[in-house]
């Protein structure tokens, strides 16, 4: 007996609903069996990654804090993908949009109006676009890989924070920390419910997906990026322009990341330190995977992956778990989803060997 | 500067390029055959966990290369599985991997974490090296000559048997080379594990040549650089060595511009980036000359699904 793949005319569309779910569950089971052979107590690390974070109601904030920038990114990540843009440096824009966010936030420390919160959006998005349009330029008229240009410029952009934080970013009260002034009250995301800790970039991450999904599935554009990154040569039949979906996917994939930066800085962090990058440009793409590149998904699955980060939180201190095993049952989930997506392209066939197949 | 400091420097320069080129060329096989594995990064940090382990526990340097290299092509399978079997996407597959190997490395390393390695030394007896001029050919660890000798070992393999022959049709037309009778997907799995375990014994390199001790995240980045690196080299292996070179000079230039009073006009933040920013100006220059862009394997990043 083999198994043989047979591609479907349509990839099925339930199946691509149920397999994340699928991919999930699978990843609880098999993470268990894994790390009781490595040593662990498999089933404890199982239940304090996956199931505290949910029984737990006053772990709740946390996972919503947590979600919140992973949507954002994911959902403009999901919109690359989509078109064939591989950016994998929302990092580096994530950083760079908090820098540029804090720029104008450093500048206005001392006055107060209303315009200061979104004049600091404003400019935190417009910096990781700007940090995303180098790639696309370099892609647009020198045909560079944005893979290696999107990641080698996040790479530079932490050296980037670490010298604004040493220099003309720090606080001058700051005894010599490297870190910028506290942000003053009109600069501040204001707390959503009083006592706890979400604040309003939580349902702002929630309405961003919410758009870019409205936007995506009524007008030309959207169809556009899809249809390019389905079938190139169609594409360019059909008048759309390859170049001009390069800059679409990466502007607003970099813009949303460093829109998530500076919501970050101006929220739960509360200035620019040198541990504010903290590898949510990275777990986004898992994200975007895991929601099957879908701004609605996105929600659902930053809502899981952050499940998974609270989770580890909690087990390193409960069963002594390193932190270092999410990062394995992220990849693990990563890897399943992906190696579902053969059940939403093809059927899965058994064949006799001998028997030729249709 | 003296001759003494000058062989200094181009010994750490051999250092800092051998584990780049390792895996580059281990990528280039793998990309040659038309599958793209950005595992790399992740497939370096599980041989260099691995080596760390083993170096510790037996204190056989050899054993410990050869651990890393068969863990990290294992690893390996997994990426080849998926894209090759499953046809999954490569791309997302690749940076899954790399997570995976950054999360593995990070837990089993914990155990090992700032314990020193002894260092791996030249194979050849001390007094031949004594002379600083005879240094520069005798002073080396293995794995600098290993490097060397699979620079041509994979120019010869690619270009002048049959088997190099076979992988490069895989890579260039893949339904031509499977109707012929080529096993395409067999193929890509065998230039998978070898890029593996090219990239495994590059993650080897880091705690037995250049920081000999476990932390995590050892190889910061210098996986991604390999990638970038075979694009530099129009998919060629001597090529390879020259840019593996360079950037082993830029990060060597990175530690003595740092300490060095002359360099201080720019911050010691814009030298550590350095490497970084000249990774995408050299991918830019490259792709201006017609044949950068024009040399990737046809079928590179691309699923095969055999039909008939």
């Amino acid at each position: 007996m083999q198994l043989r793949l047979e591609k479907r005319p349509e990839p099925s569309k339930v199946l691509r609903v149920v397999t994340p779910i699928g991919a999930v569950l699978l990843t609880m089971v098999l993470g268990a069996i894994i790390f009781t052979a490595l040593g662990y107590d498999g089933v404890g690390a199982v239940r304090e990654i996956f199931v505290s974070p949910l029984v737990n109601s006053y772990k709740w904030q946390d996972l919503a804090v947590k979600a919140a920038p992973l949507i954002i990114i994911a959902v403009g990540l999901a919109i690359s993908y989509r078109a064939n843009v591989w950016n994998i440096g929302a990092e580096g824009q994530y950083i760079v949009g908090a820098i540029a966010g804090t720029g104008i936030g450093i500048l206005t420390n001392d006055m107060t109006g209303w315009w200061i919160m979104p004049a600091m959006m404003i400019a935190g998005a417009a910096g990781g676009a700007a940090y995303a349009a180098v790639p696309a330029f370099l892609k647009v008229r020198f045909s560079v890989n944005e893979i290696l240009t999107t990641l080698m410029l996040s790479y530079a952009s932490v050296y980037l924070l670490n010298y604004l934080l040493a220099g003309p970013y720090k606080s001058p009260t700051s005894m010599g920390q490297p870190q910028t002034a506290l942000f003053s009250a009109d600069q501040s995301l204001p707390y959503l419910i009083p006592g706890t800790i979400v604040q309003l970039n939580v349902p702002i991450a929630i309405v961003v997906a919410l758009a870019v999904w409205l936007l995506f599935s009524r007008f030309v554009f959207g169809f556009q990026i899809r249809v390019v990154g389905a079938a190139p040569h169609a594409a360019r039949y059909g008048g759309f322009s390859a170049n001009r979906t390069v800059w679409m996917a990466m502007l607003i994939s970099g813009g949303l990341a460093g829109f998530a930066g500076i919501l970050e800085a101006m929220g739960p962090v509360g200035r620019l330190i040198l541990q504010f990058p903290a590898n949510y440009g990275f777990t986004a793409i898992i994200v975007a995977f895991l929601g099957r590149l879908h701004p609605l998904g996105a929600i659902l699955a930053g809502i899981m992956i952050a499940i998974t980060a609270v989770g580890g939180e909690m087990a390193q201190i409960g069963i002594k778990l390193p932190f270092a095993a999410v990062g394995i049952f992220q990849a693990m989930m990563l890897f399943l989803i992906l190696a579902s997506d053969v059940l939403v392209r093809y059927r899965v066939k058994a064949v006799r060997p001998g028997e030729v197949a249709a | 500067m003296n001759a003494e400091l000058v062989i200094a420097i181009i010994v750490s320069i051999a250092a800092a390029a051998t584990p780049i080129l390792l895996a580059a060329l281990g990528e280039l096989v793998v990309e040659k055959s038309g599958v793209l594995n950005l595992g790399v990064e992740g497939m370096m940090l599980i041989g260099a966990v691995i080596t760390v382990a083993v170096t510790l526990t037996t204190g056989n340097h050899l054993l410990a290369i050869v651990c890393a290299a068969l863990a990290a092509s294992l690893s390996s399978l997994i990426f080849g599985f998926l894209t090759l079997t499953l046809s999954a996407n490569q791309v997302a597959t690749g940076l899954a991997l790399t997570i995976l190997g950054t999360g593995f490395s990070a837990l089993f390393g914990q155990p090992y974490t700032v314990k020193s390695v002894p260092i791996i030394r030249s194979p050849f007896p001390p007094e031949l090296a004594a002379d600083p001029i005879w240094r520069v050919i005798f002073g080396h660890p293995p794995l600098v000559y290993f490097a060397l000798l699979m620079v041509v070992a994979v120019w010869w393999f690619l270009n002048r048997t049959r088997a190099g022959l076979i992988v490069r049709a895989v890579g260039e037309n893949d339904l031509s080379a499977h109707s012929i009778g080529y096993p395409v997907i067999g193929v890509r799995y065998l230039a998978v594990m070898f890029g593996g375990a090219m990239a495994g014994i590059a993650g080897a390199c880091f705690p037995l040549m250049l920081t000999p001790q476990w932390v995590e995240r050892l190889t910061t980045g210098r996986g991604w650089i390999a990638l970038a690196l075979v694009v530099f080299a129009a998919w060629r292996p001597f090529r390879l060595l020259a840019g593996a070179y360079f950037f082993g000079f830029m990060m060597i230039f990175e530690i003595y511009a740092k300490s060095n009073s002359a360099f201080r006009v720019l911050p010691s933040e814009f030298w550590a980036a350095l490497p970084y920013l000249a990774t995408v100006l050299v991918l830019v220059l490259i792709s201006l000359r017609r044949e950068g862009r024009t040399s990737a394997p046809a079928c590179l990043g691309k699923p095969f699904v055999a039909t008939g």
